[in-house]
């Protein structure tokens, strides 16, 4: 889904606006192995206040469900880096998962994470992502034990997306130690590709999580704040940020 | 873990392991003798159950029909039925050797019910609170502070209840390692559902022996309100088996075309949120959309995925009061029976006097008083103005 040693950005749909989220996308695509595209959702429960405040900014900007998949397909003209889209599991359930994911291929989506949908509930997802050609994404804790561990790495088709730390998203000072014991022990256990996030802000922090085995690394918190800051305005600064987490 | 389709675990990955130390930590102190007995304790002598199944013979004569009993969970310690889970959700933390608390509040009640429990168990306890419910719940705000409770207001989406549920749920994927969130309704991801109801479940098993005494009969009609579902949830369970009417009566706020209530069975739609599949007020595209009550611990947008399921089921029916007729029986109570309910009890009671009226004179009802009036006095003032 994306080379090893990349930076996968994650930018929340419609904040400011769907076409400043378009321009952000291009600006970003470069550096990217992959771009988690983030659907708003009135309450963001796993995330921390940048992320947070990134979906209400979007949906306060009167962002609809319905300009989700337009926006990957106009990214798709010129670009052809993975768009995962991150999501909670109420607006995929409410449109339904077929016609959801449907909607996704067609666009051009090539994967799908559902925040609040752990794989022992996911059986409808995964049958219907298989059949539509989507890879699926699940999160992987510190907590995890190595039965679910497995059951998670089976059932993530595009990549596992590691939790570092106990707690919601937002940039930290530090990665800490739970990061790199989760990162060896996904190792052993999974031969997925395996993508930590959460709480990394900064290329120290990319660069050790590479050095212990993460093929890609999410960063969230650290653009949004970027977007919080400049609005529609930051496209260039996040392409620097990116850059220069990527370490090109 | 499922009720019908109803319930589940939908959580992010981090709460899957607490979720199952909670479940498994739970069924066995359930038959546990030493931790029965330390609930069974505190709830008659530091609570003060049994709770009273009181004849409101005026208010019976008054209406001309079916005989009305109240459950006087009003006259439980706090004021309201939530002390009943507070306190062995508490208990059940300390004897998994957790020390600290988090709950959510909407009214304040069930943060008060936890700062007691809290104190009462020498646990520290958090309360998250939308900041808006904070400004229009100052008392309750002030008496978690008197017991010790630090009162953490919550200023991200519609500043209220589901946004401290939003919050306590952060606060634990980072804590869970020695705090307990103590979920204060029949929501949530499985196991609360079950806990909550099981601990509430004392209301029923009373009632039912209550009434069988007094009248030497089970009543023909049950009725409770429900926000989450926790006081209906915790008289219906011990009658779910009976041939009795099991009524859940939701906030109708200004009615349900204007859009502005809280009635998530009787208008909302099926979904995902706060880790259960159930109904809930939303708009199309999946969006929680605010609740509306006159009541503030009705003001919450979903509701209990047990009630959904005997909902479809038919076993259970479910109705709407309008904040109007639930603050005329508020009035009427409290003129006919010296009892101030809470607003959220009145809803219970409105609809039991327009019920009753259709009833036959020996027929029975029992609502569930589920909490007092007192910390609503500022709202009614309001409203009512000087009466």
């Amino acid at each position: 889904m994306f080379e090893s040693g990349s930076i996968i950005p994650y930018i929340t749909a419609g904040d400011p606006s769907v076409r400043a989220t378009l321009g952000f996308l291009e600006a970003v695509a470069e550096y990217s192995g992959a771009i988690e595209l983030g659907v708003p959702f009135s309450d963001p429960m796993a995330d921390g206040r940048t992320i947070q405040a990134s979906h209400e900014r979007a949906l306060r900007g009167g962002f609809k469900l319905e300009e989700l998949f337009p926006l990957v397909k106009a990214f798709r003209r010129n670009y052809d880096t993975p768009i995962i889209l991150m999501t909670y599991y109420n607006p995929v359930y409410r449109t339904g998962v077929k016609e959801f994911l449907g909607s996704a291929k067609a666009s051009g989506v090539d994967g799908i994470l559902v925040v609040d949908l752990p794989v022992s509930h996911a059986g409808e997802l995964l049958e219907t992502a298989r059949e539509e050609g989507i890879k699926t994404v699940f999160l992987a804790a510190p907590n995890t034990p190595d039965e679910r561990l497995k059951e998670i790495c089976r059932a993530s088709t595009g990549f596992v997306y590691l939790i570092s730390l106990y707690g919601t998203t937002g940039a930290r000072e530090e990665i800490p130690k739970t990061a790199f014991q989760l990162l060896r022990r996904a190792r052993r256990l999974c031969t997925r590709k395996l993508a930590v996030g959460f709480g990394v802000s900064r290329r120290e922090h990319v660069k050790r999580l590479l050095q212990s085995g993460a093929d890609g690394v999410v960063v969230g918190s650290a653009l949004i704040r970027l977007i919080e800051e400049h609005g529609k305005r930051a496209a260039p600064l996040l392409r620097e940020k990116v850059r220069e987490l990527s370490g090109l | 873990m499922w009720f019908g389709s109803f319930g589940g675990q939908f959580v992010p990955e981090t709460l899957m392991e607490p979720l199952r130390e909670l479940e498994k930590a739970y069924n066995e102190l359930k038959n546990d003798d030493e931790f029965r007995e330390a609930l069974d304790y505190y709830l008659r002598h530091w609570a003060g159950r049994p709770t009273p199944l009181y004849y409101a013979r005026r208010l019976s004569e008054k209406i001309g029909g079916a005989r009305i009993y109240l459950k006087r969970e009003d006259l439980l310690h706090g004021g309201a039925h939530k002390t009943n889970n507070a306190i062995g959700q508490a208990l059940l933390a300390k004897f998994m050797g957790k020390s600290r608390l988090i709950a959510e509040t909407g009214a304040g009640q069930h943060g008060v019910a936890t700062a007691m429990a809290g104190a009462l168990l020498g646990m520290s306890v958090d309360v998250y609170m939308g900041a808006k419910d904070v400004e229009r719940q100052s008392m309750n705000v002030f008496r978690m502070k008197l017991l010790g409770a630090r009162v953490i207001p919550v200023e991200s989406g519609s500043r209220t209840l589901k946004d401290a549920i939003n919050e306590a749920l952060r606060d634990w994927v980072a804590s869970f390692e020695h705090s307990h969130y103590l979920i204060g309704s029949v929501v949530g991801p499985h196991p609360y559902p079950i806990i909550v109801r099981d601990f509430q479940s004392v209301i029923g098993r009373e009632a039912r022996d209550q009434i069988l005494e007094a009248e030497g009969t089970l009543p023909d009609a049950i009725m409770a309100c429900v926000g989450g579902g926790s006081n209906a949830m915790g008289i219906f369970y011990p009658f779910v088996n009976d041939d009795v009417r099991l009524i859940g009566v939701e906030a109708g706020g200004k009615g349900l075309h204007t859009g502005l209530h809280a009635a998530s069975l009787n208008a909302g739609e099926r979904g995902v949120f706060h880790g259960m599949l159930s109904y809930f007020l939303q708009n199309e595209e999946g969006q929680i959309v605010p609740a509306h009550s006159v009541s503030a611990g009705l003001d919450y947008p979903g509701v209990g995925p047990e009630h959904a399921h005997l909902k479809e089921e038919g076993r259970a029916e479910y109705v709407t009061v309008t904040d109007d007729e639930a603050l005329k029986a508020f009035h009427e109570l409290s003129r006919t029976e010296g009892i101030l309910p809470a607003l959220e009890s009145a809803h219970a009671v409105a609809y039991a006097m327009k019920l009753a009226r259709e009833m036959e004179r020996d027929e029975i009802i029992i609502v569930n008083l589920s909490g007092r009036g007192d910390k609503d006095l500022g709202i009614v003032m309001k409203v009512s103005g000087d009466v």
